[in-house]
């Protein structure tokens, strides 16, 4: 469609996920980061005093998170779903008592108050509403349910993503999409609240991983399932003289000092919970027991005729 | 823990080989109870013969295909005239 407004194809986002499950099956996989990123995510839920009966996990993949998941303490089911119905099909037959289903993050088939908690593992980025996929998630939580996303933000990639700019305009005069644009964190936070999440923490971190060649990091991304899925990206190969081009300088701009390429990934966290009846409210304006200028030691300023410290 | 949980695949590698389609290949009835349409958020009507979760509202049939349900707009079947 010439009008449709949305930036990712999502189309193209569940056949690269599709061809990685198929590669996952056949034992040529680069799930590193999907696992660093599922301790991780299981590791913030030790934080977490609350049970959880049931659980989502949102962008299965092969079922590893989920089996962890399970094994938790007060953990009694957890639902398997992913936008890939060859992954929700590895995810099966690894975990095989486990519900699972096949639900694109843009139009979810959940009833409300379905789920105790949602753990989502690098599978949110390529969705073109965020908040209306946000807004999904609040919903099918009970209340006092919790959220917990990893998400590729920021600058995730950037190195090659200047890589391949550069090298476009040297070599071809012209620049197209390439790499997917990022949620940043103010953004999120942001966006949480605004889903009706209580509660919203979002935090950030960065793995960098070293590569000998940009062509063994663009194939880790295709076995990620990772490719572009912009919607104005270009169809089919890319020059070879543009790719030649961008491995040099990639290589020139970002090797270390041993002379491997530097790939970062930005990893955003979101955390918040469904608004429940037991959480901390905030106060209402004006009830403060306590003056703001006696915590602070200091001196309180009248705002009209005293304008305060200036700021250069 | 007390409460059993569902046995992981490598706990029950027997199970796999003697029943192939018992199990696995069945819609989880817990599934079933917090489904619904993807696209009009309303309930599903499962049939079991065909093994299709219905929209009546959406006017589609949404597949399971071996215990999955596909809850894709654009997997499902458009219902006829007569459905």
């Amino acid at each position: 469609m010439a009008d449709d407004p949305s930036i990712f194809d999502r189309r193209a986002v569940r056949a690269h996920r599709d061809r990685a499950a198929q590669k996952l099956a056949e034992g040529t996989e680069a799930e590193f980061l999907h696992r660093e990123i599922g301790d991780r995510l299981l590791e913030r839920l030790d934080d977490v005093k609350r049970s959880f009966p049931a659980v989502l996990d949102l962008g299965c993949r092969d079922g590893v998170l989920a089996r962890a998941l399970a094994r938790r303490q007060g953990v009694e089911r957890v639902f398997q779903a992913d936008v890939s119905p060859a992954f929700a099909r590895l995810a099966r037959i690894s975990n095989r008592f486990f519900p699972t289903v096949v639900a694109d993050e843009e139009a979810l088939p959940f009833a409300p108050a379905s789920f105790d908690l949602v753990i989502s593992n690098l599978a949110l980025h390529w969705v073109n509403d965020l908040p209306g996929a946000l807004i999904q998630l609040r919903r099918a939580l009970k209340p006092d349910g919790l959220l917990v996303a990893a998400m590729f933000g920021g600058e995730t990639l950037t190195e090659l993503r200047q890589a391949l700019l550069q090298a476009e305009l040297t070599e071809e005069g012209g620049a197209s999409p390439r790499v997917s644009p990022h949620a940043d964190v103010r953004d999120a936070g942001a966006l949480l609240q605004r889903a009706g999440f209580a509660l919203p923490v979002v935090d950030r971190d960065r793995i960098q991983v070293t590569y000998e060649h940009v062509f063994s990091l663009m194939a880790d991304l295709r076995l990620m399932g990772e490719t572009n899925a912009l919607r104005e990206r270009r169809r089919g190969f890319t020059r070879r003289a543009t790719m030649l081009t961008a491995a040099e300088e990639y290589l020139r701009r970002y090797a270390d000092k041993s002379g491997r390429l530097i790939a970062n990934f930005d990893i955003v966290y979101l955390t918040a919970w469904a608004p429940g009846p037991g959480q901390p409210q905030p106060l209402k304006p004006g009830s403060a027991a306590r003056r703001l200028a006696e915590a602070l030691r200091t001196e309180e300023h009248d705002g009209e005729n005293d304008p305060g410290p200036r700021r250069a | 823990m007390a409460d059993p949980k569902p046995p992981e695949s490598e706990a029950a590698p027997r199970a796999e080989t003697r029943a192939p389609e018992s199990r696995g290949a069945q819609v989880d009835p817990k599934l079933l109870e917090i489904l619904v349409c993807p696209v009009t958020h309303t309930r599903l009507r499962y049939d079991a013969e065909k093994q299709e979760l219905i929209s009546d509202a959406a006017g589609l049939a949404y597949p399971i295909r071996d215990g999955i349900p596909i809850m894709l707009q654009d997997e499902a079947r458009p219902l006829t005239a007569s459905e």
